[in-house]
């Protein structure tokens, strides 16, 4: 297994620790003039996204992860499972709910989304940062409110929930921020 | 931190023409505060064939080519560039040097970062006949000169770890340096031996306590543990002490000084010391063999020698917290 030297240390780095992939996101060289060398790691889990503070004396090493980013397109969904095709293979990647995480609330048949790969195994998709879902359900709105602020609960063609301004209907077509899950606007078909 | 950008056709300086102009003041300051003292300016070389032997200083080995090695005048094999001109500068203490001082370059492989160049300027000097107050107290005068600031205080190792972090250094069980450490910081290295005391010292010192040390005021602080005396005589205080000090400004470690060690056959057990640890580091041992050796049993007269990172004083007066940002061409454009 190849590993990385503190000397090769430096941001941007992906690295295997208790079989996680991690982003080396911060490395700073503390190094007192006639004592120990330091590297202090700030390393973020690819996976789980959580942040973990590490402190490698120099020699130290770290084992590399074979972390890759591919583009794929979602096929389809059965029960819990979703499946992907990378765009330039042809393979195919079944992920759970729990591995998709919050996108499945976004994730429309034929949408490309990026794919991270650790060892070969997929950790995470993104969808694209903008989506475009139908309403499937929500309370009538009150005819002439336009009021963006006064919100209510729908539900769309993914089946998620989200919140959109109290003048959206059923059957509209909205816009979706990823990122947030917030709603930014009505589109026209 | 900000990372310093070299315009795009890449051969611009890093550093300011305002702080280059700064550089050379403080060199100017350098050059007369010792003229105006009596030192003498000498030059020596950055390449030798001795080195400092130090469990955690890497010099960069030069090979001299075939030609060279073919000539008997070319000396011995390999060289290496300097880490600080200390063996050479006390070289010239035995040989009649009474004051002596140079501003030079050292180069540590490995050491590169915000506070870090390879390749960086040494403000280093002598004075024969110093006691060790003498010497911190020539250190001072040249930080108010340079930093503009207030006479540094001046604490001892163990106070400053007592004052700060309730723990006595010269005195508490290794065990007791490493429990501190794991309860103060979010993360130690793995690989840090339980009887490593000296790593765990210098662990506490630099993530607990350096941080806070010199803020508003400088501070020196003097005699550290007998383990970590590196050239400095010990004191047989009870319990001893390293004849060491260090100056400290803002977080930052500005210089280092010893009341100089002089014997020479203490020297030789030192670099064993070190090159033993060098090898359980997984470090190649370095050469044992060296000229001031010849010169310390020659009779190396009892001085006080300092040594100045000249680069981090300009980065305090310049408000830089990126030492890239204080010379004409850091490593990373060299």
């Amino acid at each position: 297994m190849a590993t990385y030297n503190t000397s090769e240390f430096r941001k941007g780095l992906k690295v295997q620790i208790d079989g996680e992939p991690y982003l080396m996101i911060e490395c700073n060289f503390v190094k007192p003039g006639k004592g120990q060398a330091l590297y202090k790691c700030r390393l973020k889990n690819l996976v789980r996204n959580t942040v973990l503070d590490r402190t490698y004396k120099s020699g130290d090493s770290i084992e590399a992860a074979d972390v890759e980013e591919i583009q794929t397109q979602f096929l389809y969904r059965q029960g819990d499972q979703f499946v992907f095709m990378d765009n330039n293979t042809y393979e195919q990647y079944e992920l759970s709910k729990d591995q998709v995480d919050d996108a499945w609330k976004y994730l429309k048949e034929g949408m490309n989304c990026a794919m991270v790969l650790f060892n070969g195994r997929p950790i995470s998709v993104t969808p694209p940062n903008h989506v475009v879902l139908r309403v499937e359900y929500c309370e009538p709105g009150a005819r002439g409110n336009t009021a963006t602020n006064v919100t209510k609960p729908c539900t769309v063609e993914t089946g998620a929930e989200m919140s959109v301004p109290a003048f959206v209907e059923m059957g509209d077509l909205i816009k979706v921020d990823t990122r947030t899950g917030e709603y930014i606007e009505r589109v026209k078909e | 931190m900000p990372k310093p950008s070299p315009k795009r056709d890449g051969f611009h300086p890093a550093a300011s023409w305002e702080v280059l102009r700064l550089r050379a003041k403080l060199l100017r300051r350098v050059r007369a505060f010792f003229d105006q003292r009596g030192f003498l300016e000498v030059e020596t070389p950055l390449l030798s064939a001795d080195t400092v032997v130090d469990r955690h200083l890497d010099p960069f080995c030069v090979e001299l080519g075939a030609e060279a090695s073919r000539s008997a005048a070319a000396g011995p094999q390999p060289r290496w560039l300097q880490t600080s001109p200390e063996f050479a500068m006390k070289r010239l203490l035995a040989a009649g040097g009474e004051a002596i001082y140079q501003i030079t370059r050292a180069f540590r492989r490995g050491e590169i970062g915000p506070l870090h160049n390879p390749e960086f300027t040494i403000v280093e000097w002598y004075r024969v006949g110093d006691t060790m107050a003498a010497g911190i107290a020539r250190l001072g005068e040249l930080a108010v000169e340079l930093l503009e600031c207030p006479p540094p205080e001046v604490v001892t190792y163990r106070d400053v770890f007592l004052e700060r972090i309730s723990l006595d250094p010269l005195t508490a069980e290794t065990a007791e340096l490493e429990q501190a450490a794991r309860q103060r910081l979010p993360a130690v290295p793995e690989s840090f031996a339980p009887d490593d005391r000296d790593g765990w010292l210098d662990l506490l010192l630099s993530e607990c306590i350096q941080p806070d040390l010199g803020r508003g005021r400088p501070v020196v602080v003097c005699d550290y543990p007998v383990s970590q005396a590196a050239l400095a005589m010990v004191r047989p205080t009870d319990p001893p002490v390293a004849a060491r000090f260090e100056l400290f400004a803002q977080g930052l470690e500005l210089a280092n000084g010893y009341l100089e060690l002089l014997d020479a056959a203490v020297l030789r057990d030192r670099m064993k010391s070190a090159n033993a640890w060098r090898l359980r580091d997984g470090k190649s041992a370095l050469p044992e063999s060296n000229r001031l050796l010849a010169a310390m049993e020659a009779g190396l007269p009892r001085c006080v020698g300092v040594a100045l990172g000249f680069d981090r004083v300009v980065m305090l007066r310049a408000g830089e917290n990126d030492i890239r940002r204080v010379m004409a061409f850091p490593f990373h454009i060299a």
